[in-house]
């Protein structure tokens, strides 16, 4: 079985924003719901760097064990998923969340957030896979057809790789030797606890 | 002469061509160009600041937060400490009051009752007092629920069964939450002249109150204990109003990190107060006889205030003979 990952290149990604795009059209991703975004940091000074982020699908998951009603499940390729049906809207898997990943229909809630979103690596959720209620719950399901998440087949500069964590990590690495530096792969530490040497 | 012209142009063209280009043809292999400003990595920007912030495009703040590690922390509080804190005050409450009356019995008035009542609590202070209790209980529960449900009742209900029980506690403890803090207001405005701490309050306590044995020390309104169950209701409530408003409108006044903090103060003082009140309520009902009916009726029978609030007994006797309140009673002027 496959350990699905994501990674960012940060020397490549060029804030685009092809991948937020691809993300919205592929899951039909309400208005206000962000499952992916691109921060640039140091902008407009030396090192300025763009990264790519979503939900890294953690090994352990945060947001898996603070859910006070349990509503998460880690597939066998890794990706965390969670049930819209049980999710109360309680917001405390965004407190956990490394990475501001979880994202709620409504912002300023007096009762409640309504059901959280967020990334699925493009393979829905707990209904049957392709169904309507799945696709309108959780968006496309791609690994259900054998495809990697939009984002990154998208992604213009390849700076998003998606796919088995060993063969990314393999490509990032030729990438690296080749150009002579890198700036590591963003998030693996706090999500994986791997560091990537470069 | 001008045919020759277009010749001169291209040798030119070609010699420039050669003398910008040959020296990175003769450097081969090419050397890295690092990239403006040298490397950044997540690691070492982490070692700097607790978390990685930039620009992004969307215009809400709290989605430039790029990795924030101390959710990861929160988690550790969430899952570990905090259950643990709790689970340690409120059952060791339960142990000890247990053993309390195992060992004390019932505290019971001693003289055998009068059969005289005496007014103790107005209807207006009753009322306040059940708006806040009630609310409290409610919160209390619900509370709890977010807490420690997932590992009590989810197992005995079910999923389906436990989210939808999860769903509409989390409702009422949002709204009972405002029903607590008018509770709250009103406890501190109407009883704050009967609790500022005094020289009574310390022998009451030095005797331990009584509770292990050697007699009831002499106590006025409210006694030692009394005070101090009205300073956690007060400190306490304000505190978690406001770290439980914090919460209820989250990012308006923090940001991660500050709801983080919101949710371990509310959470953890929260379970304390459990605590303490589960106290309160023992004695109060079970604990002490005659007790309950201070708050369930107003009126208490007269030994029993004899032997517990003397002082404020023999004010309430003064006060009664004294012309004074007959004055106060007469229209003025
Ligand atoms: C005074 C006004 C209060 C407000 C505005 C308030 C609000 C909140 C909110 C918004 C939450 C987050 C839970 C969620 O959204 O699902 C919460 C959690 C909680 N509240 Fe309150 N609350 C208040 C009073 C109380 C009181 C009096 C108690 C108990 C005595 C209490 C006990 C708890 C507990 C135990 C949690 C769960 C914390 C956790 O597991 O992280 N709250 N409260
Ligand atoms: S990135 Fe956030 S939402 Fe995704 S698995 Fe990790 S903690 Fe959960
Ligand atoms: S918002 Fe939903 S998914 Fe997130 S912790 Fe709360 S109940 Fe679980």
């Amino acid at each position: 079985m496959a350990r699905m990952k994501f990674l960012c290149d940060a020397d490549r990604c060029i804030e685009c924003n092809a991948c937020v795009t691809a993300c919205k059209n592929a899951n039909e991703v309400p208005w206000g719901i962000n499952r992916r975004r691109v921060i640039t940091i140091n902008d407009g000074k030396p090192g300025e760097r763009s990264i790519s982020m979503a939900c890294m699908h953690c090994t352990d998951p945060p947001c898996k064990a603070v859910c006070p009603v349990d509503c998460f499940y880690q597939t066998d390729d890794g990706v965390v998923l969670h049930s819209k049906d049980l999710c109360i809207g309680c917001g405390y898997c965004f407190y956990a969340c490394p990475f501001g990943a979880p994202q709620y229909p409504r912002t300023s809630n007096f009762g409640s957030r309504g059901k959280m979103d967020k990334c699925t690596y493009c393979s829905g959720g707990p209904e049957a896979d392709l169904s309507t209620a799945e696709f309108i719950k959780y968006g496309a399901n791609r690994l259900a057809q054998g495809k990697l998440p939009l984002c990154a087949e998208m992604c213009s500069t390849k700076a998003l790789l998606a796919g088995d964590g060993e063969i990314i990590v393999q490509i990032y690495k030729e990438r690296v030797v080749k150009r002579g530096y890198g700036s590591g792969a963003w998030g693996w530490k706090t999500a994986y606890n791997e560091t990537i040497a470069t | 002469m001008l045919s020759r012209f277009p010749f001169i142009l291209v040798a030119a063209c070609a010699l420039s061509l050669l003398l910008f280009t040959a020296p990175s043809l003769l450097a081969q292999p090419r050397s890295p160009t690092p990239p403006v400003g040298g490397p950044v990595s997540a690691d070492q920007l982490l070692q700097q600041l607790p978390q990685i912030r930039g620009r992004v495009a969307i215009p809400v703040p709290r989605a430039s937060v790029l990795i924030q590690p101390r959710g990861r922390s929160w988690r550790v509080f969430h899952e570990a400490t905090l259950p643990w804190i709790g689970g340690i005050a409120i059952i060791g409450m339960l142990v000890v009051l247990a053993v309390f009356y195992l060992w004390r019995g019932r505290l019971r008035v001693r003289s055998g009752f009068s059969g005289v009542a005496i007014l103790r609590f107005a209807a207006f202070e009753r009322f306040v007092h059940w708006l806040t209790a009630v609310s409290f209980v409610i919160l209390a529960l619900t509370g709890l629920n977010i807490t420690f449900g997932k590992w009590v009742l989810l197992p005995l209900m079910g999923n389906q069964a436990f989210s939808a029980l999860t769903i509409w506690g989390k409702y009422a403890h949002n709204f009972f939450a405002w029903p607590f803090m008018l509770g709250v207001i009103l406890i501190f405005i109407i009883w704050i002249k009967d609790n500022l701490p005094n020289k009574v309050d310390a022998n009451w306590l030095r005797k331990g109150g009584g509770l292990l044995g050697g007699g009831d020390p002499p106590a006025e309104r409210f006694n030692a204990g009394q005070k101090i169950i009205f300073w956690a209701a007060v400190l306490g409530g304000v505190v978690l109003s406001l770290s439980g408003l914090t919460l209820l409108f989250p990012f308006s006044v923090a940001a991660i990190d500050g709801m983080q903090t919101a949710d371990l103060v509310h959470a953890v003082l929260a379970q304390l107060m459990i605590a303490v009140f589960l106290a309160h309520i023992y004695i109060g009902t079970l604990g002490m006889e005659g007790a309950f009916d201070a708050m369930g009726t107003g009126e208490v029978d007269l030994n029993w205030a004899k032997q517990h609030h003397d002082l404020w007994l023999e004010e309430e006797q003064a006060k009664a003979k004294s012309p004074d309140l007959g004055s106060r009673a007469a229209p003025a002027g």
